[in-house]
Parts: structure tokens; sequence; C-alpha cells
């Protein structure tokens, strides 16, 4: 078999590609719940019941699906650039870090200026922190994909530390949270009794943001620019440092504001469980998503739905949830595999 | 304890010798990868997958070597599913490798938790003794240090060299090195590039799922959530530091092993004044710095990272 780049591609095929990949996804992780000794059909139907079967369930796949829009903007905007950001959960620490700094009595404002106030902290955190290896990647090629992820790493154990030194609440009977966040700053509940918070709506206006930046500013085309081509984009008078700097702080300020969607939304307060990941499903929600800004939202509800879903099954049927990772893992090889058919052409010689 | 102390107590040799073990196979593993043009970011989950199917090969009443065979066919598989989308489909292989974590990972979690459903405590094992080398072990200190240690590390020590030859002295290695550099060559000497990439990804990927394996089956006795916690990521870093060569990659597990050592010993005595996680955050700090310390003399391999598509330039 070899791969010929297509002249032409037909408008269905980059639909039809990445939701065949999941199809495809849905089917492979079938022969594992089979071999889990459980029935297929009921298993995916308690997950979709999980998922979506009530208001309740509906209410917690969007609060989850909030924290993976920003981490999967994240992604989506340096993956763009070409700029391999793989440390979206170190990032997200910084925000929540910077946002308990400032968000538990250091600053007090109305409620209209503490929540943006909060965001701009978490997303400078998470930018600066990524400002890091990419200077190091500009000055001294220092491949950011390993500084990123070891940074994670850093940034946890710093967080730790906090947690279990300075700033361990003496209200939280010995339990490792810090203080909770002021009440000004806190996300308002969106439907009564459910968890679901306006953080949602923020990282939704986020995305749409992001989308319109790519789209249609300068800086975006730019960012564009030095993705598909970094010499081209070069000789074209494009400032390629300045350029990747900037996507740095845009792709660390969105994965900063994850965590102060989910301090500020979900818990109140910092904890070391804040983020199951986020950081790294984010990639997947990226990729799903094709690096579509407004994509992201779609498919960080759907990877949400994944995990919300795969918990109720687990709870239904004895399956364990890290079947959800591996349906995340799977989706992601199989998507990025299908985008390469949607730009060549398999021939079987 | 004093530092002093630290350093001429046997102990702390031994440890180190010990603790280089995973880091010389993994760092080893990548080396081969990258020598062949491909970066394996899978790297951290096949070393999960690789503890998790060899402690569970032995707990189902397998056999300790077999165990490290079944770690090193299980590494191969996924070597071949990277290099199934890194080389054949040729796209991008860092998300493939972050894919390949994510995915052996879950599924290592996913097959440990359906195995054993209703364990709280994790079960146990019968590892690797340590084996003392008859003659060799009676030697003052080095005895103790080198030569009483478990067989896999002798496997790591003795792989060095092999794998050094391998590369530089065998017309299979200068291939190898040369589809790194400059694939076109290799294709115009009628050899594939895609096979030969795949198996060098497969081997890498087995010796990175023995080093795995060496942390449940012979440094500790149990598999848990979580447990290679960074070190797949540390071997990347020391790739680079040790500028694609087997010998200094030997020389950067060992420096990095001598860390940790350290670092446990420090924490119990100096935890009083600096708190411990600062000394847990060293090993990655300390990546992170050899790797600007070697930015200036990193010669990647030309082709790291460049699919090849016949008749594409």
């Amino acid at each position: 078999m070899r791969l010929e780049p297509r002249s032409h591609v037909p408008l269905w095929l980059n639909f039809a590609a990445p939701l065949s990949a999941i199809a495809l996804a849905f089917l492979l992780c079938a022969l594992l719940i089979a071999w889990a000794g459980a029935p297929v059909l009921a298993a995916y139907g308690a997950l979709l019941n999980g998922a979506f079967g009530s208001v309740f369930a509906l209410s917690e796949t969007l609060t989850r699906a909030a924290p993976l829009i920003f981490t999967g903007l994240a992604a989506a905007v340096a993956f763009r650039a070409k700029l391999w950001n793989i440390g979206g959960e170190g990032q997200l620490y910084a925000g929540a870090l910077a946002a308990t700094y400032v968000g538990t009595g250091l600053v007090e404002l109305p409620p209209f200026l503490m929540i943006p106030f909060l965001f701009l902290v978490g997303a400078l955190a998470g930018g600066l922190l990524l400002l890091l290896p990419v200077i190091l990647k500009l000055k001294l090629r220092v491949d950011e994909v390993v500084t990123t992820l070891l940074l994670n790493f850093v940034v946890l154990l710093f967080a730790n530390y906090l947690l279990f030194g300075p700033w361990k609440d003496p209200l939280a009977m010995g339990w490792p949270q810090a203080a909770p966040i002021i009440d000004e700053g806190v996300l308002s509940p969106l439907i009564a009794r459910t968890r679901l918070h306006s953080g949602l709506i923020w990282a939704v206006f986020f995305a749409v943001c992001a989308w319109a930046f790519i789209r249609y500013s300068k800086w975006g085309f730019e960012i564009r620019a030095v993705g598909n081509n970094p010499t081209a984009a070069g000789f074209a008078g494009i400032p390629l440092g300045a350029t990747v700097l900037r996507t740095a702080l845009l792709s660390g300020g969105l994965a900063g504001m994850a965590g102060v969607c989910e301090l500020a939304g979900l818990k109140g307060y910092l904890t070391l469980d804040l983020s199951p990941g986020f950081g790294y499903t984010g990639i997947a929600v990226a990729m799903l998503a094709g690096l579509h800004p407004l994509g992201v939202i779609a498919s960080a509800i759907f990877i949400a739905a994944i995990y919300n879903g795969a918990d109720a099954m687990s709870r239904a049927m004895s399956i364990s949830n890290y079947l959800a990772d591996v349906m995340t893992a799977t989706a992601l090889l199989l998507v990025l595999a299908s985008v390469l058919f949607v730009r060549y052409q398999p021939r079987l010689r | 304890m004093d530092i002093l102390e630290i350093f001429v107590s046997l102990g702390f040799w031994a440890a180190l010798v010990r603790m280089a073990t995973p880091l010389i196979f993994g760092t080893l593993g990548e080396l081969i990868c990258e020598r062949a043009g491909v970066l394996n970011l899978g790297i951290e989950g096949i070393m999960t997958m690789g503890a998790m199917v060899a402690w569970m090969w032995v707990y189902q009443g397998g056999d300790l070597w077999t165990a490290v065979l079944v770690a090193a066919v299980f590494g191969a598989l996924f070597g071949l599913l990277h290099s199934g989308f890194s080389v054949y489909l040729g796209v991008s292989q860092h998300v493939t490798g972050i894919g390949i974590t994510l995915l052996a990972s879950a599924l290592s979690y996913f097959a440990f938790r359906m195995l054993l459903p209703d364990v709280t405590t994790p079960p146990k094992i019968d590892p690797f003794k340590p084996y003392p080398i008859p003659g060799l072990s009676e030697l003052p200190f080095l005895g103790e240090v080198l030569f009483t240690q478990s067989p896999l590390t002798y496997l790591a020590f003795f792989l060095v060299p092999v794998v050094g030859y391998g590369l530089y002295r065998t017309p299979l290695g200068l291939a190898l090195r040369m589809v790194g550099e400059n694939p076109m060559a290799v294709e115009a000497q009628g050899i594939d590039v895609h096979r030969l990439r795949t198996a060098a990804v497969m081997l890498g990927s087995a010796f990175m799922a023995v080093g795995g394996a060496f942390l449940t089956i012979s440094v500790f006795d149990a598999f848990y959530i979580g447990m290679i916690n960074g070190r797949g990521w540390i071997c990347v870093a020391l790739v680079i530091f040790a500028s694609w060569r087997p010998g200094k990659a030997l020389l950067g597990a060992l420096l990095f092993a001598a860390f940790e050592a350290l670092q446990i010993r420090v924490q119990q005595s100096a935890s009083a004044f600096i708190p411990y996680q600062f000394f847990l955050m060293m090993p990655y700090v300390l990546s992170i710095l050899a790797m600007i310390v070697m930015s200036r003399r990193a010669a990647y391999p030309k082709a790291l990272l460049v699919p090849f598509r016949k008749g594409e330039r």
C-alpha cells in the first residue's frame, strides 16, 4: 500500500474520517468489555445513560467538559503552531496555585471584577510557566516536549509542598487543602442542585475568542503560518520567535484558566486531586477536534461523556473505569491516523 | 546522616547501581529508537505495561525469566503499534508517542483492575533475589556494590557494550544509524526503510518494557498505579544528555541514580530544614538542567522526527 497526496479533499471526508475513527474505537473497546465478561450493548447503554441519561448526568458531563475545553484549547492553539506543549497539567496547577494565592483574601474585589481577575492571574501563571521551556527551545534548541512534561512533576510536587506545608488550611481537619476562595471569586452555579457552574460559559466564551483570534487576527494568522511552514513564514517576514512566544503565553494561559475554572467553580479550594489528568486529556480533546477551537467544545463534551459514562458503567457492571482512558487513547490514535487519510489517498499497488 | 558518611556507605553505592538499572534499560531503548529516526514518547506507558505484565505473569505462577521475556514481547508489540503510526503512516511522532503512553498505561491499569478486582492492598510476589557472582562478590567494596545485584542489573550493564558494539561495529548498526540520518541513502542501498525503523522501534520498546519489569519483579514485589512516575520521561532527557551514545547513556543513568539514592538518604536527615518535596523534584529539575547543559553540543540524528515516504522529498 502506498499513500498519494489527494489533489482535492471532499468536504464529507473531513467529517466522516474522524467519526469512523471514533466508531472504530468503540468497536475495539467492545472487545475489552467482552473480555471483562459484561454484555457489550448493555455496558454501552449504561455508559450512554450515565453520560446523558438525566438532567443530573448531563450536568455532570458538562461540568467535566468545562476544564477539558480549556486544556483542549491550550493544546489546539499550541499544536497549530507546532509547539508541542505537553505541560497542560502543570500549567493547570500553576493557574490554580496563583489564583489561590490572590483569591483567598489577599485581593478583594466585587464579583464582576474578582472572577475575571482570577482568570487573568491564572492565565498569567500558566503562560509564564510555559514561557520557560519555550525560551529554552528558541535560544538553546532544548526540546520542549520533554521539558514541559518534566515541569508537570515539578509543579505538582511544589503544590504538594504548599498544601502539606505553609498553605495547609488549619480548618480542614488535617486534609491537605488550602483556604477556600473568597465568596466574591466563586463561579455561580448554573442549575440548582447540580455541580454545573458558570465556568462552562467562560470556557465556551474563550473557545469562541480563540477561534476568532486564530481565524481573523494578524497574530492568529502568523501562528497558523508558523505551524504550517516556518521557513516560508520566515521569508514572508513573520517574526518566528515572537510568534512562538505569543503562542506559548496563549496556550499556557488557557491551561492555567482550566485550573481557575476547577478551583473557583467546582472545589472552592485547592487540593491535590484538582485535576485527574485534564492536562493530558486535553491533548486528546484537541486532536479529536482537528485542532479547531470550536470543535474543541464538542470534543470536550464527548470525552467528558466517556469519562462520566464510564464511571456510571463501572458502578453498574464492575468494569474498571480505566476503560475511559483506554477509549480516549484509542480514539486519539485512530483519529490521528484518520486525519492522514483525509490528506492522502491510500493506493494498493 | 552526614553527606560524607553517605558517600562511604556501601548501601548508597549498591542502591545507586540498583536504581540505575531501569534507567539504563529505558535510555538504551529510547536511544535505539531515536538513532533510527523515531522519537518514542510511548516510553512512559511501555514501561508501565512491562511492569504490569511481568508482575502479573509471576503472580499467576509464571517463572521470573519468562516474565522478563513476556514484558519484552509486550513492549515490542507496542513498539510495532507505534511504528504503524509513526513509520508506516508517518503521522506526528509526538502525538503518536503521547497516544501510546496513554493507551499502554490505561490498558495496564485496566487489565490490572480487571484481573484482580477485589484486592485493596497490592498483592506481592517473590521477586528476583540478589545473585552474588562467585568469586567477584568476595572483593572488598566492589563485590557488594557491583557483584551482589539482581540478575537483571547484570543484564542491563551487559547490554551497554552490546548495544554499542551493535551500533558501531556491525553492518546492521550502520544501517540503523544511517536510517536516522539519511533514510534516502538507506533506500538507495536497497534496504527497506520502514522495516528497519520498525525493527529498531520494536527492539527499543522491548528494552523499555524490561526496564519497567525490573521495578516490579526485582526492586519492589508489587505493582501499583503510577509507579513509573516520570522515569520514562527522564530517560528521554538522558538520551539527549548522552548525545545518543550508549556509553554516555550508562554514565548519565548512573549520575541520575546517584542523585536518586542520595536524595532518599539526605531527605531523612535534612527534612527538618528542607521539605522532602524539593528532594523529590531533583530528578526532574536535573533532567531539565542536563538538557540545557548539553544543548549546545546536541547533535540530533538528522532524520529524527522526519517521516519517510517513498518518492516524496
